[in-house]
């Protein structure tokens, strides 16, 4: 298993309401409320991806997109195999 | 299926006021319904009246809407001429256990398979924050300005007399616990009662100077424990979660086939 590593925050502003549960529950304060109250990805290099600001959005707004980083020991087998 | 399969995309954004817990309610049981692979054909979703009977507008099952406090009363009629489909109830506190507190008792009573979801946000939000048989002594609401004097019910400990055979409470804030309970919930063959602590940022939370939404979840997280854990003998105010009762009962409609079965013996 590789590690999952952030793609991108989709954060729906259509349907962000604002109640900044995202911002205040986010382990590594990757989000912050912009100035028209909608949640914004101000540090994503900082996210971890557990995805709680996801499972916690009472609007559905935000999806957090990863995907699985393939190490370089696999890398380097699949290489050999070739 | 991703869980915005699940919805019906053109009512969104939701009519919830931001913070509301009923949405994170909608979110982790978009994701137990996902994750238990069910498809939006053999859900039935029945709500009364309320805020959180709201829900059934928004997913993309069976849906009815029916009316306050009887939502029990048209899933049981669902469930009897159709026990193949699953049957989800989401209720406010209000819903179920005022208006609708005796077909709570006796949908609880008779085993029949469903899961009664209760939305437990302390307040009739909808109508303008009125206190509901959840309030609990010594809170405010709008009809209770001077502080409420009436105690509330412990819904698990009701559900559990009533003789419903799964018993279970979380919260808004535990949401990898609520999608997991929901999931045990769904499965179960019996009445199924899940109660969940939602919060009311605008009536409820402001009435009792609670602060925002999150503020109100840090609560949640604050105030309750795992069943049976060290923290609860030390604090007896923390409120327990997790599943009190999954037990096997004989179920209501399977029950009834067989009596139609022994019935038309001999014809």
């Amino acid at each position: 298993m590789g590690k999952v590593k952030l793609k991108e925050h989709i954060i729906n502003r259509e349907w962000c309401k604002g109640c900044g549960i995202c911002v205040h529950f986010c382990p590594k304060n990757v989000l912050e409320l912009d100035e028209t109250d909608k949640g914004v990805a101000v540090r994503p290099e900082d996210c971890i991806c557990c995805k709680l600001c996801e499972l916690r959005c009472p609007d559905l707004a935000i999806e957090v997109l990863t995907e699985t980083e393939t190490s370089a020991l696999v890398k380097s087998e699949e290489a050999a195999e070739v | 299926m991703a869980v915005k399969d699940y919805i019906r995309q053109r009512f969104f954004p939701h009519i919830w006021c931001p913070g509301c817990g009923h949405g994170i309610v909608l979110n982790a049981l978009l994701r137990a319904i996902d994750q238990l692979g069910m498809s939006k054909n053999e859900i039935v979703m029945v709500s009364g009246i309320g805020c959180s009977s709201r829900i059934s507008g928004y997913v993309d099952f069976h849906t009815l809407h029916t009316l306050h406090g009887r939502a029990l009363a048209f899933a049981t009629g669902v469930k009897m001429s159709m026990p193949e489909l699953n049957v989800i109830v989401p209720m406010g506190d209000g819903d179920a256990l005022a208006i609708g507190g005796n077909h709570f008792i006796h949908a609880a009573r008779r085993n029949i398979a469903m899961t009664a979801i209760i939305m437990n946000n302390r307040i009739y939000g909808m109508t303008g924050g009125q206190y509901s048989p959840l309030s609990g002594y010594g809170t405010r609401a709008t009809t209770a300005p001077y502080l409420n004097i009436d105690h509330d019910f412990d819904i698990a400990e009701m559900a559990m007399a009533a003789g419903a055979s799964f018993v279970a409470r979380t919260t808004t804030y535990h949401v990898r616990q609520m999608a997991d309970i929901l999931k045990e919930a769904i499965l179960h063959e019996g009445f199924s009662v899940v109660e969940i602590l939602s919060q009311c940022p605008t009536y409820f939370g402001r009435k009792n100077k609670m602060g925002s939404a999150a503020d109100m979840m840090e609560m949640f997280k604050k105030n309750t424990t795992p069943i049976g854990s060290e923290a609860k003998k030390e604090n007896p105010d923390l409120i327990e979660r997790g599943i009190f009762v999954q037990k096997d009962v004989p179920e209501y409609c399977s029950e009834y086939d067989k009596l139609i079965e022994n019935a038309m013996k001999g014809q």
